[in-house]
């Protein structure tokens, strides 16, 4: 799910032979089998379990958790299923409530259980920020801060020394409630990162903060009244924040009122979990909780035919059921009222409708609806936009970038957009479609101790912050790699040792007898090279260490001597050094 | 592999480790018993305080009366109390490359460490250790800031005359190396110096050596750290609980296969069962409430105090003290309460689930919503127009020298219907009742510390399997 799409993500990886299943979700435009990932993928006759290593949830929503109970109960599946607290604590009550609309209202059969949703969270591990968690003995996980919603997060996913990142859904900018996504730079092989804004720049947050205000302000004051099509967590929350700071500069008096079940316990849970807060809730918390709003009250069914201006925040969000769309239906007729998105709505829903310019709505029953009340977008969801995306890529420095959580027009102008600016490839796969990612994956060597102490024993005493160059034979055997001494490899694959020796002839110009010569070079040589141990053998050649230089006569020019140079293969470094220093010539002046 | 050991308070540790070129100090514990030598810091004047007389040497030489007052044949310093500092001389602690810390209690010196040593690495620790740590600092330093204090005495500390003095004076080390409470801005500078780490969380120094904290059960945030490289692994395991209360249980199983172990902050009284102590704390607060008394506990802000309100929770109705006020008086009463109930991932599992709920963790918040239990930030303001007696009194500092303790003990120390009980097992009682004496007030001690005895030690050892083993 998600490829190329918003709505039911559902990613496989396979990384260094483990499976990992990202996210559950189900989508929002489709009522039939399509609601759901296709599981099939995956295995079509043996239990998930033996397939998936694990399974990771990123957040609460529920395109991102919403087919999890179907998954792990119906379809079958016992792993682990991680995700972080927040998102463990609220996960269970949206789905508890996506089923009650499900089946009590649309009155749907073999849909997941109340029982099978407990059942599945009690497969939930809950992991901390930051905190790596070791799946099994190579793989681990370990969660970043995402800002999206209450308990959003990244994860990363590593096996040996190859990552992958899963942004899950994220937001590079603070806003009234939650911190801004953070990642280190991990560098992981693959990023996957959502894209719903992909080609959208958003204005300034306080622009649009105001905009907002300024057209539920108006909307009042002419007596209308507001509908806010939220979910019950999330932009909510932010949305309250926004309107009761309002209220009470402007001492309004307006009822603002909250659609009724989630809502009380949604402020709580945001009241308990408020180290995932910005910064600013969590230093205030003490003395002022943002989240025990004075002017914000619970609503009552009734309150909709009440008279006068009233601002309504209702879930769900995209106007697809529930109590947002029964108000809605009440209030759509008067051009009074106003209607505020205040997200992104999935194709097919009422909410996608309206907003793309319908204004006669074909409802349950064949009803035509025809909506006066005005329209209005507004972007508030907590979504990256281009710039963010950007941003995020620049922070992790991926070798490569997957799009997933958006519209594949949209994506093919952000692809673009990275390939340009990044030089890493980018992929945007639909759904059902494989990308392979090749990667660099880093192979163990091991080292015999007799080599490393003898190397080490050479040169300076070794340092743990600098690297040292190292001199051995690399055996490939039995799918292991070792750094083993020359001789031994020999002697282990059973070889014979070839000497290589290179000779090279320095041509000078010294009348002198051989043995003069010999001696000018002695000399000369021990002079530069302080550091070796430079012999004059009685047979009058030279040897620096065990390079051997013989100074003979030109036969046909007794002008000229010529040096023959000689050394083996694993003395190449001092040997050709040798040559270029005799190739110089002999200093003038002679001892 | 070096360890410097820099504290001699066993539970309250200061080390520092030198490991494939890093150093890396454990823990910054602050040595308070030295403030038993001080006369309390009373908020309201008091005549008993004012009137002891100076002490006079043997010789019949007076020149120490002004610093040095005798109370029912003690003898004290009458000065703004003095902390006793990790030692600083035997190294270079501007060497320091990080500082990690175990837990709340274990901080309190931070401030000496990183603004006067030259320090310039980073602190590890996790949120909550933070936070309450804050709340521990901020309250050292009102409870001691709201009382000016005129003179600061020295005279005493001059080796020549220290000689002279009885003990236990006369016996304290490196009285010269004595400090003054840190103030707030100190505080905050300190604070910012750290960067907040969770349980599990693998740190790299340096590309030499990771560290990680892990769960050790004593308090929330608390931490047990791995310190390894590639092929050696170091555990520094520091006031660690195997006990069930209210933190994360101990992780126990990160811990094996170590090459060295670092023990400290073990139980200071082995012999004392924790949950026998909360009984005798429980059965001697309803009998003092009930025979007309009132309760002293002096306590820390945080910590056990969060464990006994659950039990009173519990127990109060049974016994009969529903109508009894609870008061928690401390600057950071009302913020320790509060952070209890917002570190739900910190907490053990019951308390956990009882958040996805939502629920609050503690039922504190239950006893503050039925009015049971109130807090004030002083006794001064509100509390005086709210207080009824009899009553329970939650309060610090647990030394007895400093904090709203001081009033309560001139208040109620004369009545013998009153009681004081003693759950913070960091001082010696007695020592810290001398000042009062004599006193009719009943006194109470009931130690509650959770921290590892040794049977479970060497459960813990043979379970995490420890080739070398160090108990600095």
């Amino acid at each position: 799910g998600a490829g190329q799409d918003v709505g039911r993500s559902c990613i496989l990886v396979s990384i260094a032979g483990k499976n990992v299943m990202l996210d559950c979700g189900m989508h929002m435009g489709y009522n039939d089998d399509r609601r759901f990932p296709d599981f099939s993928y995956i295995t079509q006759n043996g239990r998930l379990t033996d397939f998936l290593d694990c399974v990771i949830i990123s957040h609460f929503h529920l395109d991102h958790c919403g087919a999890l109970p179907y998954f792990s109960e119906m379809v079958g599946y016992d792993g682990p299923i991680y995700m972080t607290h927040p998102t463990k604590a609220i996960c269970p009550i949206l789905l508890e409530d996506y089923r009650k609309i499900t089946v009590d209202k649309k009155g749907e059969t073999n849909f997941f259980t109340s029982q099978m949703i407990k059942d599945c969270m009690k497969k939930v591990v809950a992991v901390h920020l930051h905190q790596t968690v070791q799946v099994d003995e190579e793989l681990e996980i370990k969660a970043y801060y995402a800002g999206h919603v209450l308990g959003a997060a990244m994860f990363q996913i590593k096996v040996g020394c190859e990552s992958v990142v899963y942004t899950g859904d994220y937001n590079m900018t603070p806003d009234r409630h939650l911190g801004a996504a953070w990642i280190d730079k991990c560098r992981p092989d693959l990023l996957i990162s959502e894209s719903t804004y992909a080609t959208t720049i958003r204005d300034s947050k306080r622009c649009r903060e105001r905009d907002f205000l300024k057209k539920v302000h108006e909307t009042v004051e002419r007596g209308g009244k507001v509908l806010i099509p939220v979910f019950a967590l999330g932009r909510a929350q932010e949305l309250c924040i926004l309107l009761e700071t309002f209220w009470e500069r402007m001492n309004l008096k307006a009822p603002i009122y909250f659609s009724t079940g989630l809502t009380e316990k949604a402020n709580h849970y945001y009241k308990l979990f408020i180290t995932w807060t910005n910064q600013k809730i969590r230093k205030t918390f003490v003395q002022r909780n943002m989240f025990e709003f004075k002017h914000i009250k619970a609503f009552d069914r009734a309150f909709a035919d009440n008279p006068g201006p009233m601002v309504v925040f209702a879930t769900p969000g995209m106007l697809h059921a529930g109590q947002s769309l029964q108000i809605f239906r009440k209030w759509a007729g008067n051009e009074k009222n106003m209607v505020i998105m205040p997200g992104y709505c999935v194709q097919g829903t009422v909410g996608h409708k309206i907003l793309s310019g319908q204004r006669k709505l074909e409802m349950e029953g064949r009803q035509i609806l025809e909506v006066k009340m005005q329209v209005e977008y507004m972007s508030f969801s907590a979504h990256a936009d281009a710039k963010g995306i950007m941003q995020l890529i620049r922070q992790a420095e991926p070798r490569s970038v997957l799009l997933v959580h958006g519209e594949a027009k949209k994506m093919e102008f952000l692809k673009q957009k990275i390939e340009q600016e990044f030089h890493v490839s980018c992929y945007m796969p639909a759904n059902g479609e494989t990308t392979t990612v090749l990667t660099n994956p880093c192979i163990p060597v091991d080292i015999s101790l007799g080599l490393l102490k003898r190397e080490t024993a050479i040169g300076p005493l070794p340092d743990a912050k600098k690297p040292k160059l190292m001199h051995g034979t690399l055996l490939m055997k039995d799918n292991s790699f070792r750094l083993v001494s020359p001789e031994q490899a020999l002697k282990e694959l059973g070889l014979a040792e070839h000497q290589l020796r290179f000779t090279c002839r320095v041509h000078i110009q010294d009348p002198r007898k051989e043995h003069e010569t010999g001696l000018r070079v002695y000399n000369h040589l021990k002079g530069i090279l302080k550091d070796y141990s430079v012999q004059h053998l009685p047979d009058g050649s030279i040897t620096v260490e065990s390079i051997l230089i013989q100074a003979t006569a030109h036969s046909e020019d007794q002008g000229t001597k010529v040096l023959l140079v000689s050394w083996t293969y694993q003395d190449e470094e001092l040997g050709s050094y040798l040559t270029s220093l005799l190739k110089k010539g002999l200093p003038q002046s002679t001892p | 592999f070096l360890q410097y050991c820099l504290s001699g308070h066993p539970t309250l540790p200061c080390n520092v480790l030198k490991f494939k070129s890093t150093t890396i100090m454990l823990d910054c514990g602050l040595d308070m018993t030295s403030t038993l030598n001080f006369l309390p810091l009373p908020l309201v004047q008091s005549p008993r305080l004012s009137k002891l007389p100076g002490w006079v040497l043997k010789d019949g030489s007076t020149f120490l009366d002004k610093e040095l007052k005798e109370c029912s044949g003690h003898v004290f310093v009458d000065s703004v109390p003095e902390f006793c500092l990790p030692e600083t001389e035997l190294l270079d602690l501007s060497t320091v490359d990080v500082i990690l810390i175990s837990n709340y209690h274990c901080m309190m010196a931070l401030p000496y460490i990183t603004e006067y040593t030259g320090f310039t690495g980073t602190v590890y620790a996790t949120e909550p250790t933070v936070q309450i740590g804050r709340l521990l600092m901020e309250e050292l330093v009102n409870s001691i800031e709201r009382v000016p204090k005129a003179q600061s005495a020295s005279m005493w500390k001059n080796k020549e005359v220290q000689r002279l003095l009885p003990a236990p004076l006369k016996d304290a080390v490196e009285v010269s190396m004595w400090r003054k409470c840190y103030t707030m801005p100190e505080v905050n500078a300190a604070l910012s110096k750290i960067q907040l780490v969770g349980y599990s969380q693998k740190i790299e120094l340096f590309g030499a050596v990771q560290v990680t904290p892990l769960s050790s059960g004593y308090a929330l945030g608390s931490s047990n750290w791995i310190i390894q490289s590639h092929y050696e692994k170091v555990s520094y395991v520091s006031g660690s609980s195997l006990l069930t209360t209210h933190p994360q249980p101990m992780d126990q199983a990160s811990l094996k296969n170590s090459d060295v172990l670092i023990l400290t902050g073990l139980t200071q009284i082995p012999t004392a069962n924790p949950d026998g102590m909360v009984g005798e704390f429980c059965s001697n607060l309803a009998m003092t409430v009930r025979n007309g008394g009132n309760v002293l506990v002096p306590c820390y802000p945080s910590g056990v105090i969060y464990d006994l309100l659950e039990c009173l929770y519990q127990y109060i109705d049974s016994a009969g003290l529903s109508n009894v006020p609870f008061y928690f008086i401390s600057p950071v009463a009302n913020s320790s309460l509060e952070f209890s109930q917002i570190f739900a991932e910190w907490l053990c599992h019951n308390k956990q689930t009882k958040v996805y709920l939502p629920e609050p963790p503690f039922p504190h918040a239950e006893l503050i919503q039925t009015n049971k239990l109130k807090h004030y930030p002083s006794i001064h303001g509100d509390f005086s127009n709210d207080f009824k007696q009899p009553c329970v009194v939650f309060t610090g500092h647990p030394s007895l020298r400093f904090g709203d303790v001081v009033h309560f003990m001139e208040l109620w120390g004369k009545s013998s219907l009153n009681t004081v009980i003693f759950t913070e097992p960091d001082f010696s009682y007695l020592d810290a009742l001398a000042p009062y004496q004599p006193l009719a007030m009943k006194c109470v001690y009931c130690p509650i510390d959770t921290r590892l005895n040794f049977i479970q030690v060497s459960k813990l050892l043979k379970e995490v399997q420890v080739m070398n083993f160090l108990l600095p």
